[in-house]
């Protein structure tokens, strides 16, 4: 009889043990999700009673607000909760949705072509690449948005003139829009395409031989057939590009400017210089007014916002995929 | 397999002649966007290498930070190298336990139904959270009086900032990867598999024990190396939850090494974040240095989700 | 008939020795059809009658192909004519399937795959002819069937789509979608939900819309890969009689693992044997007094 038999009249570990263990596990870590939405609202709840829907609105500078905010709290006085957020959601809403834009354009080509169209040792050697780029910390896709790309906007780029024409209202100088847009773009176009070529790659090869054995053209099959059946794919890697791109904080902190502006396109073209903040990095820059209670509330108010839309369009992307599926994908 | 680039390097011979306009149109597209991401992705890499090699000097991984005016004063980043790795170990060790145990919880038993479909939801929305909200919510948790003897705590205050408050939320980071690879790994175990454990009256968690998880390991060990690529490239959580210093801050009261875990520091990522004209530091060099040893650790980890990959498919395959 | 001693040279088709256009065939046989006893090919009732004309349409004229080292098809010459079914029939390997994807320049897709000798459609070398405009006028129906992850008025009407810049809405596509399905046999079933997904039809629906997809291309030139393979006997019946009737439109290609098959449908019967054309003869005659003594072994039994 070996050592194991023992085992079998009644195992130290039966089934229902870990089962119970492990299913309280799952319970503790689903709790702590739901602990960490009902604290984050909570929390931020006294800045949007206070504010109501002004809160997402324009009025005032929002930088002077957020001060405000903070020595309300410090000083022991009567708190000052005002707080119009609109500069902040315009320059997410800028920021984020061009990058996404420019983004899912320039993937959905890349990876066609990686895929598809480029010389074989081309692809070979893009794919590391790609994925290489993908794991790239954020932090040092903000370097060289710093060191590289803003001197260059600011002195290269935007003329004498053009600073002064909006010197009243604000200071041009390299750390603007236009950067935050491309560097994110640089920065979430890797992970898109990454996807989008596993997607590619997983299309059934029947498909694609019976559109060729019907006289279809590489172009028409591989998009007619190859990316249609790769949507999931795509919408997956555009959705969690943007919960990216709308959660990026350190380094849209180093090169959007770091200014609660919100960028005029009344202004013409210029207003790709202007500087501006988006919603997290407002955060990173606050953090140390933690301290004081209703500048607390404020940030976890943001920090509401934030989780709202992740949440959101985590969702869209969900209904997308399940709408996709009436036709049958790869 | 597209069947245009098929494992034996098949191309069509057609030639885009033929086509109409708007589909030669987009080939031009294809070609003009592939060269230039090309250009641009070796451009990035080329670049910071090469930066990061000229401004790399042994001593800055050894020495820590110091006051200083001048570029040759300022010490290395030592303590941030040390604060990486730091952080490293303790998020992984709090998630690769958690989340192998959730990948198996969701493979192997998963009852009720809907506290596994709550569950991989949950996963989910773990992974968009954008981490500067973990960071907030982790600055509550960490301040409360309760868990005070994670961090410093002076005049009643408890700080909050410290590896174990930092650790804990980047663990979060990490979790979603460490489930989704651990519960591909599982499930491409065909059925027969386990049934001829049961056959032989294993129980469920012998047969994960001793079959499932060790036949998973390739994928257990990919899901961690992608979530330690996370967790040392976060910036947002270090800032927050480990505070605005270049050095280590050890808690005096503590022994070794608990005063060091209590107490604040920094990482790679963060020293960049202050090293670039950014921050407080504006040490350019130093910031491509620690840059490049960043990218370097991340290169290895790439590497090593390679390897692993490519000697789980030497291995063989199930027949299902 | 005694048995063969030597096995005798195998006929191949010479330009100065055509072909005559047209066969005399026996009767199609009714009752129980047992084949004549020398063959040892026991067969059910044929299901086509001799056919009407033929023209020729493709000739396949001393072609080789070669992957990379390996000989898969060894100097094959055959006619491929309209208003007949024509038949590939051989063990697994021996080169037919090969033949087959060579007469729309699929083999190309595989870049160590080399051909010699000329294949001619309508007396124009294919090599001449731009590959996707050659796919159009030879059409392909695969072994599994394949139909695209889209509603079935949308995988026949992709065919009429993408053919050129014709941006098709549906109402001018209906006439020529409907027609196809008709001509597959598949419209009574599908008519009262043309945006029914395509992969949801059953096995044998589905190998009939992508036939009802490659007819939608006007093929001059319908190949069939083991179509029925992967079906139910009732399915393979109804694809099988769709077949037939198809072969006054165009010219069929069928290769067929299926001795009973090929005997049922085919006119012409091509026995390929590791890559030579072993025997070309009509189907009565192939599987009733093959010439071959290979030929006599497979069609009996003996091996395959």
């Amino acid at each position: 009889m070996n050592e194991e038999f023992p085992q079998e009249y009644g195992p130290k570990w039966s089934d229902q043990r870990v089962e119970r263990m492990l299913g309280v596990l799952v319970v503790a870590v689903v709790g702590l999700l739901l602990a960490m939405i009902v604290t984050v609202f909570v929390r931020g709840w006294p800045s949007f009673s206070h504010n109501g829907i002004a809160w997402f609105g324009p009025g005032g500078a929002v930088d002077e607000q957020l001060n405000a905010i903070f020595l309300s709290g410090q000083s022991g006085a009567e708190y000052v909760y005002t707080f119009h957020g609109w500069p902040l959601i315009w320059s997410t809403i800028l920021i984020t949705g061009g990058a996404v834009l420019i983004a899912l354009f320039s993937a959905l080509f890349v990876a066609v072509f990686i895929v598809e169209f480029a010389p074989e040792w081309m692809s070979n050697v893009l794919q590391p690449v790609v994925r290489f780029l993908a794991s790239v910390p954020s932090v040092i896709y903000g370097l060289l948005g710093v060191l590289v790309l803003v001197p260059f906007i600011g002195n290269h780029l935007i003329s004498e003139e053009q600073k002064a024409s909006v010197a009243g209202v604000i200071s041009l100088t390299g750390y603007s829009l236009l950067a935050a847009i491309l560097v994110l773009t640089l920065m979430i176009a890797p992970l898109m395409v990454s996807i989008f070529t596993d997607g590619l790659r997983s299309v059934k090869p029947g498909w694609i031989e019976g559109s060729l054995a019907l006289g279809v053209n590489r172009w028409r099959t591989t998009w007619k057939i190859g990316v249609r059946s790769a949507r999931p794919a795509i919408v997956a890697g555009t959705v969690l590009a943007t919960a990216r791109a709308i959660g990026e904080a350190v380094m849209l902190a180093m090169i959007s400017g770091s200014v609660g502006f919100a960028p005029n396109p009344a202004d013409g073209l210029i207003f790709i210089y202007e500087p501006s903040r988006p919603l997290a990095p407002t955060i990173v820059k606050n953090i140390d007014q933690l301290s004081s209670p209703p500048a607390n509330a404020t940030l976890f108010a943001i920090a509401t916002v934030l989780l709202f839309s992740a949440a959101l369009f985590s969702l869209t992307g969900y209904i997308a995929r399940r709408s996709m599926r009436k036709y049958g994908t790869a | 397999m597209l069947l245009l680039r098929g494992k034996d390097g098949e191309s069509a011979v057609e030639g885009s002649a033929t086509w109409a306009l708007s589909d030669r149109i987009g080939l031009a597209i294809c070609w003009a966007l592939g060269l230039l991401f090309c250009a641009i992705a070796v451009a990035i890499v080329v670049f910071l290498f090469v930066k990061g090699i000229s401004y790399l000097e042994l001593s800055m991984l050894t020495t820590p930070a110091s006051a200083g005016f001048t570029q040759a004063e300022s010490g290395g980043f030592s303590d941030a190298l040390f604060g990486t790795l730091i952080v490293a170990v303790m998020a992984i060790a709090v998630a690769l336990p958690t989340g192998v145990a959730t990948a198996i919880w969701l493979v192997e038993y998963g009852r009720p139904a809907a506290l596994a479909r709550i569950t991989e939801a949950t996963i989910e929305a773990i992974a968009g959270i954008p981490s500067i909200v973990l960071a907030l919510f982790g600055t509550v948790i960490f301040s409360s009086t309760a868990l005070g003897f994670l961090s410093r705590t002076s005049e009643g205050v408890v700080f909050g900032r410290s590896f174990f408050a930092a650790s804990a939320m980047l663990s979060l980071v990490a979790l979603p990867l460490v489930v989704a690879s651990t519960r591909e790994g599982l499930n491409s175990i065909p059925r027969h598999v386990r049934e001829a454990s049961y056959a032989v009256g294993k129980t469920k968690a012998a047969t994960v024990r001793r079959i499932l998880l060790p036949t998973s390991r390739p994928q257990v060990a990919t899901g961690a190396m992608l979530g330690l690529g996370r967790i040392i490239g976060d910036t947002a959580i270090i800032v927050v939850l480990l505070g605005a210093t270049q050095n280590f801050a050890p808690v005096e009261e503590a022994p070794f090494p608990l005063d060091y875990l209590r107490g604040a520091g920094t990482t790679l990522t963060n020293f960049v974040y202050e090293a670039s004209p950014t921050g407080n530091l504006n040490q350019p060099e130093k910031a491509y240095a620690a840059a490049f040893v960043l990218l370097l650790m991340v290169l290895v980890l790439n590497g090593a989700v390679d390897v692993v990959h490519r000697r789980a498919r030497k291995g063989g395959t199930w027949s299902h | 008939m005694e048995p063969l001693t030597s096995p005798p040279p195998i006929r191949r088709l010479n330009p100065e020795n055509p072909e005559p256009a047209t066969e005399v065939l026996p009767p199609a046989r009714n009752g129980n059809g047992h084949a004549p006893q020398q063959s040892g090919f026991i067969a059910a009732k044929r299901s086509v009658g001799a056919p009407q004309f033929s023209i020729r349409r493709m000739e396949i004229d001393e072609v080789s192909v070669h992957y990379g080292a390996k000989e898969a098809v060894k100097r094959v010459s055959l006619p491929v004519r309209q208003g007949e079914v024509l038949s590939l029939i051989g063990p697994s390997g021996c080169g037919k399937t090969t033949l087959l994807r060579s007469l729309n320049r699929l083999t190309e897709l595989t870049s160590t795959a080399r051909l010699s000798g000329r294949i001619l459609l309508d007396d124009v070398d294919i090599k001449l002819i731009e590959p996707t405009l050659l796919r159009r006028r030879v059409t392909m129906v695969f072994q599994q069937p394949n139909p695209f992850p889209m509603s079935v008025f949308d995988n026949i009407a992709y065919v009429l789509r993408e053919q050129g810049s014709r941006r098709g809405r549906k109402k001018t596509l209906e006439p020529a979608v409907l027609s196809a399905l008709d001509r597959a046999g598949l419209l009574e079933e599908v008519k009262d939900n043309l945006d029914h997904p395509a992969l949801k039809l059953s096995g044998g629906q589905q190998q009939r819309l992508c036939i009802a997809r490659a007819l939608a291309a006007e093929p001059e030139v319908l190949l069939l890969d083991e179509p029925c393979s992967a079906l139910d006997p009732k399915s393979t019946q109804v694809i099988e009689d769709l077949i037939v009737k198809l072969r006054d439109d165009v010219a069929v290609v069928i290769v067929t693992h299926n001795l009973q098959q090929a005997y049922r449908i085919a006119d012409h019967v091509a026995f390929m044997y590791l890559g030579d054309l072993v025997e070309y003869n009509s189907a009565t005659a192939l599987f009733g007094s093959p010439r071959e003594k290979r030929t006599q072994e497979y069609v009996s039994g003996a091996f395959g």
